[in-house]
């Protein structure tokens, strides 16, 4: 094996002893016999898809974070990070946690005791086909996508870290994954994820220990990043978003509370089905309620071993970094910072545990991609239209052709990706154009029963559309017009232009339904029991101890998140 | 259902894993004890005492957790 990677590699920033190789190579035959492990577990369509609903609320919640862990969040935030300061950590907070408890505390009751295995499933149950199967399709179409362009991603950073031949890296991790999870469903990838989880913390935690050590503590790296970069603010979160113009990211307060918090967040973590299916996972409605909740205690410490890194990257680095899009020769680009920092201060071993970090974040993700596409294609699209009332197991047979065949068509992505420099940005933003409506379309049918079917696919295609032509608007030849219209300044950049779009989006849809259900006819509250919140019974936690509620963790929590934003203002 | 109970503990794999990866790191921390890597504070030894703490972390997981073992909290 060692010998055979050794032919394999050209050029890199940093070479692997043997011992790296061995911890790399164990990886893969764990995860491996994992797999074959769990098959004989995974014999009905509830235990493939659903991991039999059998997960306890730490498991499910510790999936749930990570099936959002992927290598290309850890490279791309910490490479936001140095790009924009602490800035990014809002991502991870105040885009993050307050929808995580959401989830838990409102959302997961219905999606729990619909008994869905889906989110395009509770649509169905809710709105009917047409809004369901308009979810699902736009659904399936982006997870393959994003696990393509994850996957290129991914071989692109081995090519550059390690030397390793992109179709190497390419055909071996994917052919892993495609194994693994076909042979034991959502078991194989939660489990997977699970050890993802542990492996990137301890292969990327020494990171901030030694750079914190490096630097002589926070105000240390502070003071070095502000002799670095001098007359720029990397280190506040909020005193300088007051305008467009006073921080590296273009960004302004709005956006983040209520582009990013009330409208991309919330779509993202409450009807993104990629990371729901995790909590659906859960095998009783508390842990369901409890396992986002865990999830953002833990998703509220990733800033330190992805943003710490990137500032102390700014604060250390004997060179600058760079956009990707415009590097020459010799030059590393802002999603280098993180191997960077490993190569500066991990030696055999330790290196090795940190490139099967990253090597596990990937197969992670895509394993959460086509676990969640095997799901949505046989239970959404399949099943509905295809073909109705087959046995269980030919169900089942279905999830695992479909596991393989999403493989397939990912390595298809991947290679597509190669030829498009900028396509990883536009698959990003087409990832939410779908997700922002989703989210107006799921809280509607929730908390108002008055919404109509017709209402719920109408205001879904709308929002949907909507999104789709202000990205082309504001993307296009006339862009910076538009971007002042649509993001409220011409200053505005990238991200900042995404969640404007996203907040008009969601307001595009709820609009759309709320006037098409007034001229059409409701359905009868009978229908609508256990998916309305006004027509259901939620089972409360009266008789269990204050530690032991979802909302005593819930308070904690939102708590916590405070106390940051203040530390860190 | 009744076989999910059988089902080995998710937090016994994360033991092994802890517990090998301990090992290879400890050992290859004490390999270049006299002669550290050029990387930045190799002087610490930091896969010496990541290592242990690896191995410690993989011991308590595998005793836990191993199979066949009482427990309530089987996934």
């Amino acid at each position: 094996m060692t010998a055979t990677l050794g032919m394999l590699v050209t050029e890199r920033l940093v070479r692997l002893a043997p011992v790296d190789l061995a911890i790399v190579v164990f990886y893969f035959a764990l995860v491996l016999g994992i797999g074959f492990y769990l098959k004989r577990f995974a014999k009905t369509g509830e235990d493939f898809f659903m991991a039999g609903r059998e997960m306890t609320a730490w498991v499910a919640g510790l999936a749930f974070v990570s099936a959002n862990l992927g290598s290309l969040e850890l490279l791309g935030w910490a490479g936001s990070a140095y790009q924009y300061g602490i800035l990014a950590a809002h991502w991870y907070w105040i885009g993050a946690i307050p929808a995580m408890i959401f989830l838990g505390l409102v959302m997961m009751p219905f999606y729990y005791i619909s008994k869905t295995h889906s989110v395009p499933g509770y649509l169905q149950l809710r709105y009917g086909t047409a809004a369901s199967g308009l979810s699902a399709v736009t659904f399936a179409i982006m997870t393959i996508l994003m696990s393509g362009v994850n996957m290129y991603a991914m071989a692109v950073v081995m090519k550059v870290v390690l030397g390793w031949d992109l179709n190497f890296s390419i055909f071996v991790s994917s052919i892993t994954v495609a194994i693994y999870v076909a042979a034991g469903g959502l078991f194989s990838a939660i489990f997977n994820e699970v050890l993802q989880f542990f492996l990137i913390w301890f292969g990327a935690l020494l990171i901030p220990i030694l750079g914190l050590i490096e630097t002589g503590g926070w105000h240390g790296m502070v003071a070095r990043i502000q002799h670095n970069f001098p007359g720029q603010d990397f280190t506040h979160m909020w005193s300088n978003l007051g305008h467009f113009k006073d921080n590296p990211m273009g960004m302004h307060w709005t956006g983040i509370v209520f582009g990013l918090a009330m409208v991309q967040s919330m779509g993202y973590w409450t009807t993104d089905f990629l990371v729901v299916q995790r909590v659906l996972s859960a095998k009783d409605i508390r842990s369901a309620k409890l396992a986002p909740l865990i999830g953002s205690f833990f998703k509220m410490a990733v800033p330190i071993i992805v943003i710490l890194p990137g500032l102390l990257g700014l604060a250390l680095l004997p060179m600058h970094l760079y956009p990707a899009s415009n590097l020459e020769a010799g030059q590393f680009s802002y999603n280098e910072v993180l191997p960077l920092m490993l190569a500066r201060y991990c030696g055999p071993g330790l290196l090795g545990l940190g490139i099967t970090a990253l090597v596990a974040g990937f197969m992670a993700g895509m394993a959460g991609n086509v676990s969640a596409f095997a799901t949505v294609w046989t239970y959404d699209l399949y099943r509905p239209f295809i073909r109705k009332n087959a046995p269980d197991q030919h169900y089942v047979a279905m999830g695992r052709w479909c596991t393989l065949i999403g493989v397939f068509i990912s390595i298809g992505t991947a290679y597509l990706a190669m030829g498009f420099a900028s396509i990883m940005d536009y698959v990003q933003a087409l990832f939410g154009f779908f997700i922002a409506p989703l989210f107006g379309t799921v809280l509607l049918g929730m908390m108002w029963k008055r919404a109509t079917r017709a209402a719920g696919f109408w205001g879904l295609l709308a929002g949907t559309i909507s999104s789709i032509t202000m990205f082309l608007l504001m993307h296009g030849k006339s862009g910076e017009r538009w971007v002042a219209l649509f993001a409220l300044s011409p200053d505005a950049k990238g991200l900042a232009q995404d969640m404007y779009q996203s907040l008009w989006s969601c307001v595009t849809c709820v609009v759309v339904t709320l006037l098409v259900t007034v001229v059409t006819k409701p359905r009868p509250d009978a229908e609508l029991k256990g998916l309305v919140y006004s027509l259901s019974e939620v089972a409360h936690e009266d008789r269990v101890g204050w530690l032991h509620r979802p909302m005593f963790w819930g308070g904690v929590a939102m708590a916590l998140l405070l106390v940051l934003q203040i530390i860190f203002w | 259902m009744s076989e999910k109970s059988e089902i080995i503990p998710v937090w016994f794999f994360v033991g092994v894993l802890f517990l090998v990866y301990g090992m290879l790191i400890f050992a290859s921390g004490l390999a270049e004890w006299s002669h550290p890597p050029a990387t930045v504070l190799a002087n610490l030894h930091a896969p010496v005492w990541w290592g242990g703490l690896l191995i410690v972390l993989g011991a308590v997981y595998c005793g836990t957790f191993r199979p066949g073992r009482k427990k309530t909290q089987i996934i």
